[in-house]
């Protein structure tokens, strides 16, 4: 038996039937529907003053918090959906489901045309955020809201429950089962969905655009300040809002894929 | 020790134990046996504390563990699908309930060490399960329910996912490992072969109830009943009687006592020969002779022989 210690390879990725044609289909569609129209927009680009106005940045930064408070919100809210859609069994329970979905079904400015009217000055239940920050909170949380859900479902539901019931016989409580064994093999799964998230959020335009009143230094986000140099026939930068946007979006979803592999490493 | 008494478990309309009782002596190693279905998986499940019983007890070690939580049971439990925390080495599988427990970083580091030697893992400390075969994995599981040093030791099929060269290895090295440690240990299978193989004790289970719990010996000589006998062998059926293929004697030349009978295959299954028979009346049996047997007799499809049971068994 000391002899068959010795390693088992680890599992290696399954070539495809024809590699070339596979990369080289892949690589051209994804330059037509991708690639190509970024790189128009680096070309349109200019006039990088456009975003180093002291308005531009402010939306910048407003767009990037928001974005991560959401992401974040999100993290927690869309996993504890998960685990109850999961885990437990109610009444209701595929209406709840169903629901997940709807922000991704509802055009986003209908979305904000809901929210203005729950949450605005004629609010029903006396909540009025408009044109306030928050607003930008709420409809960035609705829209983003399926992300995170969505990609840990199927993770829980494929997670191996022996090995809950292998920690609790080792002694450890239900936190610590879920802190040691849930939490690290559902991680990845929530990474993925906090990355859409937040790079949905960096781009919302329809939901926020109207609830949020677009005040330049108070609650204007980057994609409607981009629209109003549209307006102004700034295109030139726009673009190059548009740019920097884009940029820091790539460098998010980069650095969580990053941490995505780390968290997987077990698994190569 | 462990006491099962009057241990009643549903599910729903479906009642997987129906009163069990039974006594596992400390120091033992006892198959819980049965088809499945007949609840040995959740007997083992409430005895760990995995699952609540509706009525009934469970002692362990002379203490009444029916309402203490399967934490505070000190048991270790091995899965059939070997559980593996997959993002954890094997080092850290096994050193979980070590850390859970808080113990110092020295003590882990030596038990641990221990254990892995113990299960023949100690150069794959740093690998994760799914780098491991089966039997590895399977060894890692014993080492991590191992490490707490509990006071029974649980095994739910623990050999069912491995193929066979690897099962029978890891079946007499378990028991091996039983003999060293002297842990109360009860392992679940459904394979008789294997539970006659490694146990002390049989307990044979059939649809929630006990049906014989016994020495894997007196279990095929004196089986309680017709359930247990055909289970735990194959058996051929004469009108009320039961017969052991290898109670079978096959005579070339009727002797009064003896059936008439065809040959209808012949099995080889290197030293012993599976003969497969029909009876003028159509009912088919077979018998286990061994190949000198065979060669004596000069056996062939289709040749006419005559049968007697040298030894059977009737149930009332």
């Amino acid at each position: 038996m000391a002899a068959r210690a010795a390693a088992l390879p680890a599992p290696r990725a399954r070539r495809s039937a024809a590699p070339g044609l596979a990369v080289g289909l892949s690589t051209l569609y994804l330059s037509v529907i991708v690639l190509l129209p970024l790189a128009a927009l680096g070309w349109r680009a200019h006039g990088w003053n456009a975003i180093t106005t002291p308005q531009a940045v402010s939306a910048l930064e407003l767009t990037l918090v928001a974005s991560g408070v959401v992401a974040l919100i999100n993290a927690v809210a869309g996993t504890a959906i998960a685990w109850t859609l999961v885990r437990d069994r109610f009444f209701g329970q595929g209406v709840v489901n169903a629901l997940v979905d709807l922000p991704f079904a509802l055009p986003t400015i209908v979305a904000g045309l809901t929210l203005l009217a729950l949450y605005g000055p004629r609010s029903p239940g006396g909540v009025d955020v408009a044109f306030t920050r928050w607003a930008i909170l709420v409809a960035l949380l609705f829209v983003t809201l399926p992300f995170v859900v969505r990609t840990v479902q199927p993770v829980l539901f494929e997670l191996d429950t022996e090995m809950e019931d292998a920690a609790v016989s080792l002694g450890a409580s239900r936190m610590a089962t879920f802190r040691r064994v849930i939490f690290p093999n559902i991680l990845p799964a929530i990474l993925s969905g906090v990355a859409l998230a937040f790079a949905r959020a960096i781009g919302e335009f329809g939901a926020v655009v109207l609830i949020s009143g677009n005040l330049p230094f108070k609650t204007e986000v980057v994609s409607v300040y981009v629209f109003g140099r549209i307006e102004s026939g700034d295109t030139g930068g726009a673009a190059a809002a548009s740019v920097v946007i884009l940029g820091i979006s790539f460098g998010v979803l980069l650095a969580i894929g990053g941490v995505r592999r780390w968290a997987t490493r077990h698994d190569r | 020790m462990i006491e099962v008494r009057g241990i009643v478990k549903r599910f729903g309309d479906f009642t997987a134990l129906d009163g069990v009782s039974v006594e596992v002596p400390a120091g033992s190693l006892t198959a819980l046996l049965g088809p499945s279905g007949s609840g040995k998986s959740t007997l083992l499940r409430v005895i760990a504390g995995l699952e609540q019983p509706d009525e009934g007890v469970i002692c362990l070690a002379g203490q009444d563990v029916t309402k203490i939580p399967p934490q505070a049971r000190g048991v270790g439990f091995v899965f059939q699908h070997y559980a593996a925390f997959k993002h954890l080495t094997v080092w850290e599988n096994v050193a979980f309930g070590l850390k859970i427990r808080r113990r110092p970083r020295a003590e882990i580091r030596q038990r641990v060490t221990e254990l892995l030697e113990l299960v023949q893992l100690a150069r794959l400390g740093d690998r994760y399960p799914a780098q491991l075969s089966g039997g590895q994995r399977q060894r890692m599981g014993l080492a991590r329910a191992l490490a707490v040093d509990p006071k029974v030791l649980l095994l739910d099929e623990p050999f069912g996912a491995l193929d066979a060269r690897v099962r029978k290895e890891l079946r007499s090295w378990l028991r091996r490992l039983h003999d060293e440690t002297h842990t109360t240990t009860v392992i679940v299978t459904h394979d008789q072969e294997e539970a006659m193989d490694v146990a002390d004790r049989v307990v044979l289970m059939n649809g929630g109830r006990i049906e014989q719990e016994a020495t894997p010996r007196e279990l095929y000589d004196r089986p309680a009943n017709e359930f247990v006998m055909s289970f735990v062998g194959p058996v051929n059926r004469l009108g009320d009687a039961f017969i052991r293929p290898h109670d079978v004697e096959l005579l070339l030349e009727p002797n009064g006592s003896t059936q008439e009978a065809m040959v209808q295959r012949l099995v080889h299954l290197g030293f012993e020969v599976r003969v497969e028979l029909m009876r003028d009346d159509g009912e088919v049996l077979s018998a286990q002779l061994t190949r000198e047997q065979v060669e004596a007799l000069e056996l062939l499809p289709g040749q006419i022989v005559h049968v007697r049971p040298t030894r059977q068994t009737v149930f009332q």
